[in-house]
């Protein structure tokens, strides 16, 4: 109904007030509400950001001299130095393969947790128990469980599996069990709530279709869980990206898991250079947010929409 | 009985309009409503009802007019100080409350007496007959019940106007029945003032005193149950009052207020509602129960006279509804007292007083001037 | 146009067909599901669960008993059981301290998260208004993002106020993704709450104050509690961040612990800083046990959800 020019002068002129016409735009006192939770995203979290990216731009006088290029030797020691460089190789070498082990690995299990058995609740509490350990004490434990004279190496030796105890801790993998024990039942209670939005009777419909597992797990579940599995892919990679506590406890800190948090904590707690530590910490953000971009990319091309489930 | 409704003498809306962003909801709604009176806002979904029934309960603020009581403005008054009771469509009980707490609550915020409160709650339950489920909670109980309570809750403040925003469309048809009844019982036996918004033109039919039908935020018709059933104002009226058949014939002659119309292979005389003139297009609305087939005991009516070709066959208890294709291809709606066989030939008949000749384009009320629309309300 | 719909499928002295009837619950399970013998596929499945258990048990286990042993080497199990290093790590870290900042921080974190964040999950909720699709995805930012991109420019800001190794300074930083996480678990929740029972409540006469405190408020409580024990999950295992701004005088209990392990000249015994973490993972059940005493969010949400669909 859209015909203003014929329209009667009464209804022509309005006669709310300034209040009424920037309530219809949805702006009213209820809005203040929300102002707590902008001053608080705008000092704590805008404000220290740009406070960040600028002081990138301001860098010690030993990178200046260092590196040269003025504002910009922060920004040119990151590149160039390979001891902080070669960091980003070995977070992504750390981050990706846990982040798609966490996620493939949660797909069979939530599917077999699906279906209602005996024990289904404990079993879900102690998949979950994890979250509440924290990475140090899972640093801890697995430093005494699976080193060279914990249980585990004792247990493989003992049965005849391997002749030397192996090394399973101060390396890469040592890591990679610690995010693995951290981060999977994370990604499990992710997806298990994921597929749960999925209406099963759909997927009796592809039965009654004549679709085998594999196809109705390929064509059918897949599509409609893509949207769920990349959002918990972008959640356990952050989670494994600024990994931190465990490369430095049970890895090898300064080899094989250099990875950038720790490089950035160097520059902050122990060299005490802000600048290079903001610099690295930004860096880390934009690493990160071009892997999240190329998952969202995938994402798009898959089906977007309703489950049909009850959410 | 203790539960009675306070009074005024008369509610006005004055071209009360709301806009949501550059779209109108609801544009220049005049209507005065008197005390005691059974309004009921019928259109179809999106006409605007629910927009006209939120800006009176102060719900939404208005962008345009403004509402009186007795006189005195109330459209600037927050809901909660306009001493009206609403019942919602989806009930809205508050589920942690018990039905004895959902319907004192009200009472509560207006810092009546704790004894007060309790003698007034018990009356409301035994209203709604609820006694015995008043220390339940509201998940607790069937979709009618729910409905009582909702309308106890409502009517327990002693509104000056209670507003019911589709009340029954959750229910299922008998128990719709039962509830049109039962509202219509309390809002007599208390003397309460209702606005009833509904999409039911049967509902309201049965239940208000006047009726006001909307259509894309615009109000098309004011009226008493019977002027609307008889005189709709407009085809798009007629359309929604049931006038299953909207034919779009021509007008041949055209002699005082009656007019014949042609097309389809069938010739009709019918009631010019609107002025047309011959040669021009227009849309025909008949009610399948006046366009009957012609049997030994059902003669020929006001000359009135049509060949077709039954298709559908239903059968209605006392009478057949009778699917008709006439020799140009048009399908109707009939009624008849026998079963014709498919595919026969049959005569269908209507009294030409029943037969509504509309302009084919519709005439909007609201964008005439003054004095168009007063003839057109003369006219009808 | 929808007159036309709605007449002509209603005759009139003809009642309306009854609503379809909504049925809730009735959830149709692809029948034949289960199979007599487990597939290789469900063996391999199990085996990966049973796997991750013993790695999970494992480590618990032996941290226990190795807080407990005195002296453990190249054995099964150590040579005899002592406490003396639970009151050893006690005396020598100041636990008492320790565990009275961490349990301060969490509450005051949960406290102003919820405060702030309740509101705007509220707004998020139920209402439009301009920018809202920017503002939704600031407060999700933090989330995303690793803490220590945030958190190292936030620290050194910290310490230019002259912040740093406070309590304040503990307190802010654990804000930043605990608010965000309130918004996002709160934002679903009100929203599957019937936004015309605050409208029924006040055309019942009760202003806003009132909705709030009298309608919301109750039917918000199970939320609130669930996303408090979430957020003091993550407040007390929150390692990042609180390290980057605390002191001697208040680290929380994970720094503390990992203070230990990593001081210099090798770390404290072993043993010390396992009988540390046990009190950690301790603290932890507590918190949780008692947390979960208080929130059966399930019978709540049922009832909204129930009153909702009929």
């Amino acid at each position: 109904m859209s015909a203003p020019a014929v329209r009667r002068p009464r209804a022509e002129k309005s006669t709310a007030s300034r209040r009424h016409r920037l309530a219809e735009r949805g702006i009213d006192t209820s809005l203040l509400m929300l102002v707590p939770a902008l001053v608080f995203a705008v000092a704590l979290f805008i404000y220290p950001f740009t406070y960040g990216i600028g002081l990138t731009f301001q860098p010690s006088l030993a990178m200046q001299e260092q590196w040269g290029a003025g504002i910009w030797s922060n920004y040119v020691a990151f590149f160039k130095d390979p001891f902080i460089f070669d960091s980003i190789y070995l977070t992504m070498r750390l981050a990706l393969p846990v982040a798609l082990f966490n996620v493939l690995a949660s797909i069979p299990v939530a599917f077999k947790l699906r279906h209602k058995f005996r024990g289904k609740k404990t079993l879900t509490i102690l998949l979950v128990l994890p979250i509440t350990l924290g990475t140090v004490l899972t640093a801890q434990g697995l430093l005494i469980f699976a080193g060279r004279q914990g249980w585990l190496n004792r247990f493989l030796v003992q049965i005849g599996l391997i002749d030397q105890p192996l090394t399973l801790v101060n390396n890469y993998w040592g890591v990679v069990f610690s995010l693995v024990i951290s981060g999977f039942p994370f990604a499990f209670l992710l997806i298990s709530s994921y597929l749960s939005g999925i209406d099963p009777s759909i997927e009796a419909a592809a039965k009654t279709m004549g679709a085998g597992w594999f196809q109705r797990f390929r064509r059918i579940i897949l599509p409609l869980l893509a949207p769920g599995l990349a959002t918990t892919f972008i959640l356990t990679f952050v989670l494994a990206f600024s990994v931190f506590p465990s490369a430095r406890l049970v890895g090898d800190a300064m080899g094989e898991t250099r990875v950038m948090a720790l490089m950035a904590y160097r520059a902050f707690g122990e060299l005490n250079d802000y600048p290079m530590a903001s610099t690295i910490a930004i860096m880390m953000g934009l690493v990160e947010l071009v892997v999240i971009a190329l998952v969202l990319v995938w994402r798009s091309f898959m089906y977007k929409g309703s489950t049909g489930g009850k959410g | 009985m203790a539960i009675a409704a306070s009074k005024f003498e008369s509610l006005e809306l004055q071209g009360v309009g709301r806009s949501f962003g550059g779209a109108h909801a609801l544009v220049d709604l005049d209507l005065t409503v008197r005390a005691g009176e059974f309004i009921a806002l019928l259109g179809p979904s999106g006409c605007g009802k629910s927009t006209a029934l939120n800006c009176l309960a102060g719900l939404l603020p208005l962008t345009h007019g403004q509402i009186l009581i007795d006189g005195k403005r109330v459209d600037t008054v927050a809901a909660e100080n306009r001493g009206f009771g609403m019942v919602f469509q989806n009930y809205a009980l508050f589920p942690h409350l018990t039905v004895e707490k959902n319907i004192a609550f009200g009472l509560q915020m207006r810092g009546v007496a704790k004894a007060d409160i309790k003698r007034r709650v018990a009356e409301a339950l035994a209203l709604v007959k609820l006694e015995q489920h008043a220390k339940k909670l509201p998940g607790q109980l069937s979709g009618g019940q729910q409905q009582r309570v909702a309308i106890a809750r409502a009517v327990v403040l002693e509104p000056r106007l209670v507003l019911m925003d589709e009340p029954l469309s959750n229910l299922d048809a008998k128990l719709r029945i039962e509830m049109r009844g039962e509202i219509r019982r309390l809002h007599q036996s208390l003397g309460l003032t209702t606005i009833y918004v509904t999409h039911d033109q049967e509902e309201a039919l049965s239940m208000a005193d006047r009726l006001v039908v909307l259509r894309e935020g615009r109000v098309q018709q004011v009226g008493t149950p019977e002027e609307l059933h008889n005189n709709p104002v407009n085809w798009h009226v007629a359309d929604f009052m049931g006038y299953r058949n909207i034919l779009d014939l021509d007008v041949v002659s055209v002699e005082n207020g009656t007019a014949t119309v042609t097309g389809q292979g069938l010739t009709l005389r019918g009631t010019a509602v609107e002025p047309v003139a011959v040669g021009e297009k227009v849309r025909v609305a008949i009610r399948p129960e006046d366009l009957v087939v012609t049997s030994p005991t059902v003669p020929v009516r006001g000359g009135n006279a049509s060949d077709a070709t039954v298709s559908v066959v239903e059968y209605h208890g006392r009478e057949f509804a009778v699917g008709v294709l006439t020799p140009g291809g048009q399908s109707m709606h009939v009624r008849s007292d026998h079963s014709p066989a498919i595919g026969s030939k049959v005569q269908v008949t209507a009294d030409p007083s029943r037969v509504l000749v509309y302009k084919a384009d519709l005439i909007d009320p609201s964008r005439l001037s003054v004095e168009e629309r007063e003839l057109l309300e003369v006219r009808t | 146009m929808a007159a036309t719909d709605t007449a002509h499928t209603t005759a009139p002295g003809v009642d309306l067909p009854p609503a379809p009837p909504r049925r809730k619950g009735s959830v149709t399970r692809a029948p034949g599901e289960k199979a007599l013998v487990a597939s290789p596929s469900t063996w391999f499945v199990w085996a990966g669960v049973a796997a991750f258990f013993i790695f999970l048990i494992g480590i618990l286990v032996s941290v226990v008993v190795d807080s407990l042993g005195k002296p453990w080497f190249d054995t099964w199990l150590p040579e005899n059981f002592t406490t003396d290093w639970y009151t050893g790590a006690w005396d020598r870290f100041g636990m008492a301290q320790i565990i009275g900042v961490t349990l301060t921080v969490a509450i005051v974190v949960i406290v102003l998260s919820v405060l702030i964040g309740v509101p705007a999950a509220y707004l998020l909720a139920r209402r439009n208004f301009p920018f809202k699709r920017i503002i939704t995805l600031l407060f999700l930012l933090p989330v995303l993002m690793p803490p220590i991109t945030y958190g190292i420019p936030l620290a050194t800001v910290m310490y230019n106020f002259g912040l740093g190794r406070s309590l304040v300074a503990v307190i802010l930083v654990n804000l930043v993704p605990s608010v965000p996480f309130v918004i996002m678990t709160m934002t679903p929740f009100i929203e599957q709450i019937n936004p015309t029972i605050e409208n029924a409540a006040r055309m019942s006469g009760a202003n806003m104050r009132q909705v709030f405190t009298k309608i919301l408020g109750p039917l918000l409580v199970p939320g609130i509690l669930a996303a408090s024990v979430l957020v003091l999950v993550r407040t007390v295992g929150m390692f990042e961040l609180t390290y980057l701004v605390s002191g001697p005088q208040t680290d929380t209990l994970v720094v503390a612990i990992y203070r230990a392990m990593t001081a210099s000249g090798g770390g404290e015994a072993r043993q010390l800083v396992s009988s540390m973490a046990v009190v950690y993972t301790v603290t932890m059940m507590v918190i949780l046990i008692i947390a979960l005493r208080y929130v059966s969010p399930t019978q709540l949400v049922a009832r909204v959800k129930e009153s909702r669909e009929d």
